[in-house]
């Protein structure tokens, strides 16, 4: 028997919806785990409905020594990091956006070459370095670091969402007497708002979850983001009660599950990519 | 005032904003990176000397002629492989394709979940995957199920085991990249061929992916930096272990560094995996000039 176009299409489409189902299903496997543990008084290592529902595990992580110091530690170091990149960023991308020069390409590939760059391997002449300068175990040097890894990537963003601001509406500022910084803050920049908005989440998010630089750059217990204080659910506390990871797991990943949801919708899933790989 | 000498007074005005940008670049990043280039010919190290002097190129030839330096070269370049050339890539680009056919409720629901993994802190994934390999774990749990025997997956195929995680976490960038690169192809084109009898499987290879080479050029090279400095992930499910038998060049650097004390040799190996980047880096900015 010949099927129908229309009858292969079904087929077709069943496959696929079957086929992603199996991957949904291996990809759910460890997120499933999280949620069932952090609500599972009896939490262990493998996924399974909890006996009993509790939030005791929340209950128990949510004391400013477990959770509110590390994630206000996390919300100075990722916001003031953040802010510095914006400003930064908006900054340098303005003149990259409005004037065609040599310099100006030659810093762009310059930036885009930073963009790459394995930031993980630099991360132990920093260290050095900062023991020099004496930055070691400061919030602010931390801060400036952060920034400065993050500002290529937000240059080259930003400087994408600026050409898309036309050039007339500055042009009618300027026969007004604005100067070009008037200009920049009154109208480029309210017109690239959601451009504004999505470099903002994207550096904030990168920075909330990274591991690495705050783990080398500070030292002192009490001025260690949530990225780093996780590690105390291990070690040094004898067993894990893995329930209460799992909470404070659940607890560290909202806020940035949440940022990106918020921007996602807005600018077509693949917003982070739309400057790295289109150029 | 004469135009000649007007004119660089007006371009240094105008690349004026671009300073405080370009200051913090340069003291935060080229920098580390010009003392990094510094530190990888001395003998630095953490603690007892106090000084410092040049070695030359004694700490690569030590790299070199070291086992453990290429064991880590040799891991690196394993989980580089299957995690992001094959793994990420792969099935990123299989995701992509079978969303186009796929019903709306099933490509939202699996695209939520590949991207959620995508978008929780590094440490998390890590913690989250870690709980999952594990001996008493999820999926030995499973297998168990299928009556299929289990194992120590971190203890036996530790490499392996960071790769598939590092899958996990980071096929929703090349699923992204993919399915934006699949939306683009004209309609036209695919049905075209179809009407001529073309196949599925012959669609793919002699249409479809020609005309995506350049999203999958981008997406290799993107996805390859990514994958050579993964340290928190691997940090959390194994610390490089047993022995160091999942151990890549971040963690072998950072080892050198702080357990060994080896300020110096580390950063000549920080150096040699910055090049390696740095040439994958060159080759994506021409990449991407032939794109547009």
């Amino acid at each position: 028997m010949k099927r129908t176009p229309a009858a292969r299409r079904t087929v077709r489409r069943l496959t696929a919806d079957a086929a992603l189902l199996v991957v949904a299903a291996a990809f759910v496997l460890p997120l499933a785990w999280v949620v069932l543990s952090s609500l599972d008084a009896q939490a262990d290592l493998r996924v399974k409905v909890p006996d009993e529902f509790t939030f005791g595990n929340f209950d128990a992580v949510l004391v400013p020594d477990v959770t509110f110091t590390p994630l206000l530690n996390s919300l100075v170091l990722c916001g003031g990091a953040t802010l510095l990149t914006i400003v930064c960023a908006a900054l340098a991308a303005y003149p990259l956006s409005r004037y065609r020069s040599r310099t100006g390409s030659a810093f762009l590939a310059t930036i885009l070459f930073a963009t790459c760059l394995p930031i993980t391997a630099i991360m132990v002449p920093v260290y050095a370095l900062f023991v020099q300068v004496e930055l070691i175990d400061t919030v602010h040097g931390t801060i400036l670091f952060f920034a400065a890894s993050q500002l290529p990537f937000a240059v080259w963003l930003m400087k994408n969402f600026m050409d898309g601001v036309p050039k007339e509406l500055e042009e009618a500022a300027w026969t007004d007497g604005a100067s070009s910084m008037q200009s920049l803050l009154r109208v480029v920049l309210p017109l690239m708002g959601p451009g504004i908005a999505v470099v903002t989440v994207y550096s904030f998010v990168m920075m909330w979850g990274n591991f690495f630089v705050p783990f080398m750059l500070l030292l002192d217990p009490e001025q260690m983001p949530a990225s780093v204080s996780i590690n105390d659910f291990f070690g040094n506390r004898g067993t894990v009660v893995y329930g209460q990871l799992a909470a404070f797991s659940v607890i560290y990943s909202t806020p940035v599950l949440l940022l990106y949801v918020l921007i996602a919708r807005r600018l077509g899933g693949g917003f982070a990519l739309g400057g790295a790989v289109k150029g | 005032m004469s135009a000649v000498g007007t004119r660089p007074r007006r371009s240094l005005a105008r690349a004026l904003p671009a300073g405080p940008g370009v200051v913090l670049l340069l003291l935060f990043l080229a920098g580390p990176i010009g003392y990094c280039v510094y530190l990888a010919f001395t003998d630095l190290q953490l603690t007892g000397q106090a000084e410092s002097s040049f070695v030359g190129l004694d700490n690569f030839t030590e790299a070199f002629g070291d086992k453990d330096f290429r064991n880590a070269v040799w891991l690196t370049l394993v989980f580089t492989v299957v995690s992001s050339l094959i793994g990420q890539n792969t099935l990123g680009l299989t995701l992509a394709a079978l969303m186009q056919r796929a019903s709306g409720p099933v490509r939202t629901l699996t695209g939520g979940i590949v991207v959620v993994a995508w978008v929780l802190p590094e440490v998390v994934a890590g913690f989250l995957l870690y709980a999952f390999f594990r001996r008493e774990g999820t999926l030995n749990a499973v297998l168990d199920w299928l009556h299929l025997p289990g194992q120590n997956w971190l203890y036996t195929l530790p490499i392996l085991a960071v790769s598939f995680a590092n899958v996990w976490r980071g096929t929703a960038f090349s699923m992204l990249v993919y399915s934006a690169a699949l939306n683009e192809i004209p309609k036209e084109i695919t049905e075209a061929a179809q009407v001529d009898g073309a196949s599925g499987r012959r669609r793919m290879w002699h249409i479809t992916l020609p005309m995506i080479r350049r999203s999958i050029g981008t997406n290799l090279m993107l996805n390859t930096l990514q994958t050579l400095s993964v340290f928190g992930l691997i940090w959390v499910m194994t610390r490089g272990g047993p022995g160091n038998r999942s151990q890549t060049l971040p963690l072998y650097m950072y080892e050198q560094a702080f357990q060994n004390s080896m300020i110096g040799y580390a950063t000549a190996v920080a150096l040699l995996l910055l090049l390696v980047g740095s040439l994958f880096s060159l080759v994506y900015m021409r990449l991407l000039r032939t794109e547009v």
